[in-house]
């Protein structure tokens, strides 16, 4: 469904002076790895190791300066602007912290539709039509019609996040990118979301890129997983592979440093 | 308050038998004023710390742990904080009777702090340096041994020492060429050696107590290792006590030797590491346990706790996670339920606890 083909990606060095620059940045290089429909891809890097460039490149809000990224066949890099705004719709996005990714001024109704807004023209949804949309995005994330005109305020991080998924999920794209969903919340609403995300991805049929530095939360809920540092993939496959048989030294030090509850009495 | 508490040194208990702890939370009641009422955010924590303890104090978000932290650092504000019973014991005084002034030569110095976000606790404007030798200069004030100078010394010896004495805390901590790296200001090192900085600090007035407030839960996992084991280290050499204030229960499997469950301002469960960890008894523990993704988790095996933590201005009645619990039945919503013991010294504070399986 999604496929990266050494993918990467070079920043200019820092000015230094009036005409001097610092060397350039090589922030991903030769990442390649391919998303199946209907799996969950785990993305797991620590901070700087290029998650983030990666998940730009793959919204197209930063152009790869090196390779080729695929959606369902199509070269991203070659859609024509019209072609790439229908693809959008297809291809959403819920960020890490609610609190900041939802706009405190709009209600849950603008906040929610406004994805549709955005693809009216490929959509084409009328007022009422957007509204029901919504009451039904709520539904199925486990919120009520009651919280419809409310603010994001009025909400817990948990809720909060489940309306950054409902505004995700109402132009039913096919991919989600779920960029650290969980790491702002508890553990005990964390577990929630994530059992919400398993529960929607089986009921709607969709493909998650999940994006995160948590390892135990990648190896429950991942099919396959590639590892990515200083903008290399170090190591990729299935996720009980991956962390019962680590391949490479990086796998092995990260997956030692994992903070564990097992105890024995 | 806690009437099931043995006295202090009863025999077979743990193995360093320390008559009075370092520190003694005893029953200690806090509202908050805010804009809907006076919220009871902490009603009747207790909490014994002896030296060469590290205390894991965990529990979801708005449950009272950090103020339980920053009550013992003496900086909750008043108002908006109003202390009612209870004590907060270090030492043999009582924090909540002191005064500022009294207070001041405490904090920093017996009573170390270290936050969440090692970015917002350094100056930007000033060298990693400048900032050490303050805070080894305000310690050397009230003790001057730490600095290793006679009580005489000029201005210029006593800088020179606070300078050698930063120099030598950076090289514990592991950074390396830390004599070079003091001249650096905060934003030339990274986030883990920044939090390194910060627990060399925090260190620096050899305090016999640690406050760390989520001290690694901005730093990748690697950090965090590395981070941990080095207060690890630092609490076997200096015996301070700890209060290891986290959300994540592996990193108190990993680095506590007691833990603490808090929920919603009450300790619901405490005692040492493995006994709690392997046998909770609070279903709340249990609860936490069990949203937490292990390797034995099968897919869609996790479990949230249903519903959030309550609103503290009209707190539950009885026990306050009654409406959250399982188990909870008609006893659990009349007086709240005080810890007792269920072996040695693991308490728990329920009126329908899990048995020892």
């Amino acid at each position: 469904m999604l496929e990266l083909e050494q993918v990467g990606k070079v920043y200019p060095g820092t000015r230094q002076g009036w005409l001097r620059r610092g060397a350039p940045v090589q922030a991903l290089q030769d990442v390649s790895f391919s998303v199946q429909r209907g799996e969950c891809f785990g993305l797991v890097g620590e901070s700087g190791s290029g998650k983030t460039t990666l998940t730009r490149c793959i919204l197209q809000l930063e152009a790869p300066s090196a390779g080729r990224i695929r959606f369902e066949g199509e070269d991203l890099a070659r859609l024509s602007p019209a072609a790439l705004r229908r693809l959008r719709a297809r291809i959403q996005i819920v960020f890490q912290d609610p609190q900041a990714s939802l706009n405190p001024r709009m209600s849950v109704h603008d906040i929610v539709t406004e994805p549709l807004l955005v693809h009216r023209r490929s959509l084409g949804l009328d007022a009422r039509a957007r509204t029901e949309r919504a009451v039904e995005l709520l539904g199925l994330v486990g919120l009520g019609p009651q919280h419809l005109y409310r603010h994001p305020h009025e909400f817990s991080g948990g809720q909060r996040q489940r309306i950054g998924i409902a505004r995700a999920l109402v132009t039913q794209p096919a991919l989600l990118l779920l960029d650290e969903p969980t790491s702002a919340l508890d553990v005990s609403v964390q577990a929630q979301v994530l059992n919400l995300l398993e529960d929607l991805k089986r009921r709607l049929g969709l493909t998650y890129l999940f994006i995160s530095h948590d390892l135990a939360v990648i190896r429950y809920v991942c099919d396959r997983v590639a590892l990515i540092h200083h903008g290399r993939i170090v190591e990729q496959g299935a996720s009980a592979r991956i962390f019962e048989a680590p391949q490479t030294a990086y796998a092995r030090t990260l997956l030692a440093a994992m903070p564990e509850v097992d105890v024995t009495p | 308050m806690d009437a099931a508490a043995p006295a202090p040194a009863s025999p077979g208990a743990p193995p360093a038998p320390a008559a009075e702890p370092l520190l003694h939370i005893d029953g200690l009641h806090l509202w908050m004023r805010s804009f809907e009422g006076e919220a009871h955010v902490l009603a009747g924590v207790d909490l014994r710390l002896a030296r060469g303890e590290v205390w894991g104090l965990v529990g979801e978000t708005g449950c009272g742990k950090s103020l339980t932290g920053l009550s013992v650092s003496r900086l909750v504000a008043t108002p908006p904080g109003r202390y009612g019973q209870g004590r907060i014991v270090f030492d043999g005084q009582d924090l909540l009777r002191l005064d500022e002034a009294q207070v001041r030569p405490l904090r920093g110095r017996r009573i170390g702090m270290i936050f969440q976000d090692p970015t917002t606790n350094l100056n930007p404007l000033f060298r990693v340096g400048d900032q050490l030798v303050d805070v080894a200069l305000a310690a050397g004030a009230h003790s001057p041994q730490i600095l290793g100078l006679a009580p005489g010394a000029s201005g210029a010896q006593r800088r020179a020492a606070a300078r050698e004495l930063a120099a030598r805390m950076l090289e514990r901590v592991r950074i390396p060429d830390a004599r070079a790296r003091l001249d650096d200001h905060p934003h030339q090192f990274s986030g883990g050696m920044r939090q390194r900085v910060l627990i060399a600090m925090a260190l620096i007035g050899r305090p016999d107590l640690l406050i760390a407030d989520e001290p690694t839960t901005a730093l990748d996992v690697s950090v965090q290792a590395q981070v941990l084991a080095l207060l690890k280290e630092m609490v076997a050499e200096y015996r301070m006590a700890v209060l290891l204030i986290t959300h994540n229960l592996g990193v108190v499997a990993q680095t506590c030797s007691h833990v603490a469950v808090m929920y919603a301002g009450a300790i619901v469960e405490r005692g040492p590491v493995r006994a709690v960890l392997a046998a909770p008894r609070h279903p709340y523990t249990r609860a936490l346990l069990k949203a937490l993704p292990t390797r034995a988790t099968p897919r869609g095996g996790l479990e949230g706790i249903p519903g959030v933590v309550p609103d503290l201005v009209h707190p539950p009645v009885g026990c306050r996670f009654a409406p959250r619990c399982a188990r909870a039945g008609a006893a659990c919503l009349g007086a709240a339920p005080a810890l007792a013991a269920v072996a040695g010294a693991h308490e728990v504070a329920c009126v329908h606890p899990h048995g020892p399986d």
